[in-house]
């Protein structure tokens, strides 16, 4: 009987990657703010879209992005639509102005996702509005240019309403955490730290235990690992001068930074890509989205 | 002697900071936020439905079982929605704050589904407006469900973790209930709201 349930617990095992592979189809690459994957509009036609949200991400900071696929199968255009948003990072960190006009041509169905900041202007109202009013009676005529093209012009008309931080601010966001309150924090700590310390393991090896936890601690509470280094150095000057506790044994080996240098210095915010950076790619701000939106079908 | 008091201290110190107690803190936050946002949204729906059962009510009134359903549900919803984000540690409060909110949902769906049977009712443009509304509103909510998941999902793992924990247990950090199974199905698939648009043939989806 046991093992009758064990075998059935081995062999759900091994289905569930199956069964979770069929919910969801993966996720189409950012190739660019016009993302036909159906080969539905022209050369040109995507030229022309894509330098129209171009100039205005360049006016208004606020990214548009235009995404055609044949199908969401197997999930609905809800969920497929921001998977794709929230993965693709459209719009600035922080201020989560990115929007994503998605189509599946064979699902007939369409939506507006669209990022918390721009939602006030482009309420789930106005997004439906301009579903069914512009886009969906030229996508009966079969018109997906003309759609998609006035669609984005409305949205952008729309978006530009909405009071958004100039595009110059698009750095800023995502700038190292502050350290100033820890300053104090950590000089008291430091100073009876180190008192501690060298009374238990002598001068050297105190202050070098001193310096490595400063360290750790600055680097830990998100600083980056040049900054931990620092602190870590000055921790272990200030140990090994201050005081004058009878000399223990000098441990000349001041390896400061310990294991925080183990660590890929990743803080800083890694996902702040730039509006059509040198070096090729377009990719998405680092913005979010909640769900925000409406979607039609024609 | 005092000296050893002191180290303990110094020990202490760098446990809080060192072994997972500022991240217990972070993310305990981090879900309390994300809970919030959860709670927010799900007032969000309970103040768009008065309208809507006023709506269905000029056109509908005969309907009076299915609108005093939902004006009630909403009512002990909203009252739910109090429920404060120190609550989260209490599983019983949670798992009944879902229920009410679930059973809500259903009603309201069958409401709508009832007003379909009115044509007038079905093109009624503030109807029309109120229900895109709601569908906006339900997929805000399954968005901020699905980022508190992630959210106790991380929180969770770190209370887990094998330094963690001991922190976890001597500061009273507790495990967070996360949505049920039987809801993520739900989750999974939202109420479809139809948009009373005549329906093209469609090729099999």
């Amino acid at each position: 009987m046991i093992a009758v349930r064990w075998w059935g617990w081995l062999v759900l095992c091994f289905l569930a990657p199956v069964f979770a592979q069929t919910q969801q189809q993966p996720l189409p690459k950012l190739t660019g703010r016009v993302n036909d994957l159906t080969g539905t509009l022209t050369a040109e036609q995507q030229a022309t879209l894509e330098d129209k949200l171009a100039a205005f991400e360049a006016r208004k900071g606020s990214q548009i992005v235009v995404l055609v696929v044949a199908t969401t199968d197997p999930e609905d255009i809800v969920n497929y639509s921001y998977r794709v948003a929230h993965n693709w990072k459209l719009g600035r960190a922080k201020i989560n102005d990115g929007a994503l006009l998605i189509v599946a041509k064979n699902d007939r169905e369409l939506r507006i996702e669209v990022g918390r900041a721009l939602e006030g202007a482009l309420t789930d109202l106005t997004a439906h509005r301009i579903i069914s009013d512009t886009i969906v009676p030229l996508f009966r005529q079969g018109d997906f240019y003309g759609g998609i093209n006035a669609g984005l012009d409305q949205m952008i008309r729309i978006a530009d309403g909405e009071p958004l931080p100039p595009p110059d601010l698009e750095w800023r966001g995502s700038s190292e955490k502050n350290i100033s309150h820890l300053v104090p924090f950590l000089f008291v700590a430091v100073f009876f730290g180190s008192v501690v310390l060298r009374s238990m393991f002598g001068r050297g090896l105190g202050a070098l235990i001193a310096g490595v936890v400063s360290g750790g601690l600055v680097y830990f509470a998100g600083q980056s690992l040049f900054v931990a280094l620092v602190a870590a150095v000055l921790a272990f000057l200030f140990a090994l001068i201050s005081g004058f506790s009878g000399g223990g044994m000098w441990s000349s080996y001041p390896r400061t930074g310990g294991w925080g240098g183990g660590f890929a210095s990743g803080s800083g915010g890694a996902w702040r890509g730039g509006s059509g950076s040198a070096g090729g790619g377009f990719r998405g701000g680092g913005g979010d989205f909640n769900g925000g939106g409406a979607s039609g079908r024609w | 002697m005092r000296a050893w008091c002191l180290a303990c201290v110094a020990v202490l110190t760098f446990l809080m900071s060192g072994c997972g107690y500022s991240s217990l803190t972070r993310q305990d936050e981090d879900v309390k936020a994300a809970w919030s946002e959860v709670l927010n949204q799900y007032q969000r729906r309970a103040d768009l439905i008065p309208n809507l059962v006023k709506v269905v009510q000029g056109y509908a009134n005969q309907e009076q079982q299915v609108l005093i359903r939902v004006t009630a549900e909403r009512a002990k919803a909203a009252s739910s929605v109090q429920l404060t984000p120190e609550l989260l540690n209490n599983p019983d409060a949670f798992a009944k704050f879902q229920q009410v909110q679930a059973q809500l949902a259903a009603s309201v769906k069958q409401m709508i589904a009832v007003a379909e049977a009115y044509p007038d009712l079905k093109s009624n443009e503030n109807f029309r407006d109120l229900q895109v509304q709601l569908e906006g509103t339900e997929n805000r909510i399954t968005v901020a469900r699905q980022k508190y998941i992630e959210a106790v999902q991380g929180y969770n793992t770190t209370a887990r973790a094998l330094p963690n924990l001991l922190t976890a247990k001597l500061f009273d950090f507790q495990l967070k209930p996360n949505f049920s199974v039987a809801n993520e199905q739900t989750i999974s698939t939202p109420p479809t709201v139809d948009f009373g648009s005549p329906q093209p043939a469609a090729p099999a989806k």
